[in-house]
């Protein structure tokens, strides 16, 4: 294999890649960040609000990692904790009430492990926010542009469409959390990351995300153009269902993954 | 199965029924030693008391056969999807393998048991994960075996109860597994938009993936006593923040003290607590 999967892996954990803040600003206008999950506080490794993209009304939610070390302190790594799940849920809910489809960008190394997060029910949190993504009745894209960190990613990807950059990384567990348990050896890491099938080209294989975007060829500032557009077409193509119709299509779409007739 | 016809006759719970059976050791009879209290105990008491200690009350691992035997009305589960297994999709080393020996060793071909079943007389759909096979580790065919199960109840319009037991997603089918999360939970949405009622019953031990979607969305969560339940498992937490966990964290203790399992209910009630609780739901509300 010329790009080992593995490879793919420090790729998307890349200090210096484009965060979901600013995917946010490269791509939509007129953001407002809202905050807090009116049940606890307001977990800065999510960031969410309403915004533009064109002339269409959008709530847009994203995992932020941050940039600089102070920065990305602040932000838990992009780990989150349950009160940001909490809270993309609330934005979601709003979404829905307000006839706003939901874009999400999802960059974690997974929800954040933690005696604080346990207490606060991490589990519950994620639990609920993918019971409820599933029968929202609004358009949900979810764009996962770094790591894609198992349940953690998973909370804010249980969309109509999940999307994928090039060099992005979707697991059920990061490959040196499965070496160690596998070979009890986390250094066979990248041994894992081959067999975990975690690369944009493995998850559009097994079904598991639509489309795969491509990283380089453009500038930035023409990347978030390009991207901007291909939401908005997508957006507009859902559009056209019905709340019933959106759920029913989401159903469908999760339900024929590990389902084999017979 | 002759060994769930031996312990039939003590499933019963009616008021005044089974008294405590008198410990008589026998030199010969093989025994295990409490985890909790350090004691050893005769099998033969392990099983008279719902294979919980009978000196400190710890409750003992049980297969999905055994609980169907304590929980289920005697020969009224009939299993369905029972053929259904995972093969291995992703080609992932010496997961065949695994599989091999984890059939072999549990002698069920997944991790999870599903059928039909009456529990104090009250019909409804069952599903029973399974601690020796990959310690309930949720792959495609537990996920597919439970929302199958979830499609048989609203077509049949009868509750569900769920016992959890799982270490959580099954990394062996990576993605695939994740994506179990997604699927089971989007059939229980639909099975609460039928107003048929969804009791899980957490045991230990419920973590990652399991907590995270189906354990956690029962409309009643039971627990078993002292089970340790959460996303992170407590080795992960100490590794990850270095700290060293206060005792009874991610017990079924410390989660209803937090307010996320509704009740916590030894072995030998929860076939009342369930009959109630499924009679108090028992058929869905049609006025409106």
């Amino acid at each position: 294999m010329a790009d080992g999967a593995y490879e793919k892996v420090k790729t998307a954990r890349l200090g210096s890649r484009p965060t979901g803040l600013d995917f946010i600003c490269g791509i939509f206008t007129d953001f407002i960040e809202l905050h807090g999950d009116r049940r606890y506080g307001d977990d800065p490794a999510v960031v969410g609000g309403v915004a533009f993209l064109g002339n269409r009304p959008v709530t847009v939610i994203a995992i932020e990692k941050g940039h600089g070390t102070k920065e990305r302190m602040r932000r838990n790594f992009g780990a989150p904790n349950p009160e940001g799940y909490r809270k993309s849920l609330r934005l979601m809910k709003q979404a829905e009430k307000f006839g706003r489809p939901i874009v999400c960008f999802v960059d974690t190394c997974g929800a954040f492990c933690g005696v604080e997060a346990e207490e606060r029910g991490q589990g519950q949190a994620i639990s609920e926010n993918i019971i409820t993504m599933s029968g929202l009745g609004v358009p949900i894209l979810s764009v996962l542009i770094g790591e894609g960190g198992s349940g953690g990613a998973l909370a804010l990807a249980v969309a109509d469409e999940v999307w994928m950059l090039e060099n992005a990384i979707y697991s059920v567990i990061s490959p040196e959390g499965c070496a160690s348990i596998l070979y009890k050896d986390a250094s066979k890491a990248a041994e894992a990351a081959e067999s975990l099938k975690l690369t944009a080209h493995d998850a559009h294989e097994l079904g598991v995300v639509e489309r795969i975007l491509p990283e380089g060829g453009l500038g930035t500032l023409e990347f978030y153009a390009w991207l901007g557009g291909e939401i908005e077409k997508t957006l507009s193509r859902f559009a056209l269902l019905s709340p019933e119709e959106l759920v029913e299509r989401r159903y469908r779409r999760f339900r024929l993954i590990g389902s084999r007739a017979g | 199965m002759t060994l769930l016809k031996f312990l039939k006759p003590k499933n019963e719970l009616e008021p005044g029924g089974r008294q405590s059976v008198p410990i008589t050791p026998d030199e010969n009879e093989p025994s295990k030693q409490c985890p909790n209290c350090r004691r050893l105990v005769p099998e033969s008491s392990l099983w008279a008391n719902f294979n919980c200690c009978p000196h400190c009350g710890w409750h003992f691992r049980l297969s999905a056969r055994q609980r169907i035997g304590f929980v289920a009305d005697p020969n009224s589960f009939s299993e369905l999807f029972a053929d259904y297994r995972s093969d291995d999709p992703l080609g992932f080393p010496g997961y065949k393998k695994k599989l091999e020996l984890s059939r072999r060793v549990s002698g069920e071909v997944e991790a999870v048991v599903c059928g039909a079943a009456r529990i104090k007389e009250q019909p409804c759909a069952l599903f029973v994960m399974e601690p020796s096979f990959m310690m309930g580790s949720m792959g495609t065919a537990v996920g597919e075996k439970i929302t199958r199960l979830i499609e048989y109840a609203i077509e049949k319009r009868l509750p569900v109860v769920g016992y959890t037991v799982s270490g959580g997603a099954r990394m062996q089918e990576g993605l695939l597994s994740l994506m179990q999360m997604a699927k089971t939970s989007a059939a229980i949405r639909k099975l609460g938009e039928e107003k048929l009622v969804y009791i899980t019953v957490l045991t230990d031990p419920t973590t990652g993936g399991v907590t995270a979607s189906f354990a956690m969305q029962g409309d009643i969560i039971i627990a078993e006593p002292r089970a340790t339940i959460g996303f992170a498992g407590p080795r992960v937490i100490e590794q990850t923040t270095k700290r060293k966990l206060p005792a009874g964290f991610q017990s079924a203790e410390f989660l209803l003290e937090r307010g996320f399992v509704d009740l916590i209910v030894p072995r030998e009630k929860q076939r009342q607590v369930i009959g109630t609780l499924l009679k108090i739901h028992g058929g869905a509300h049609t006025d409106g």
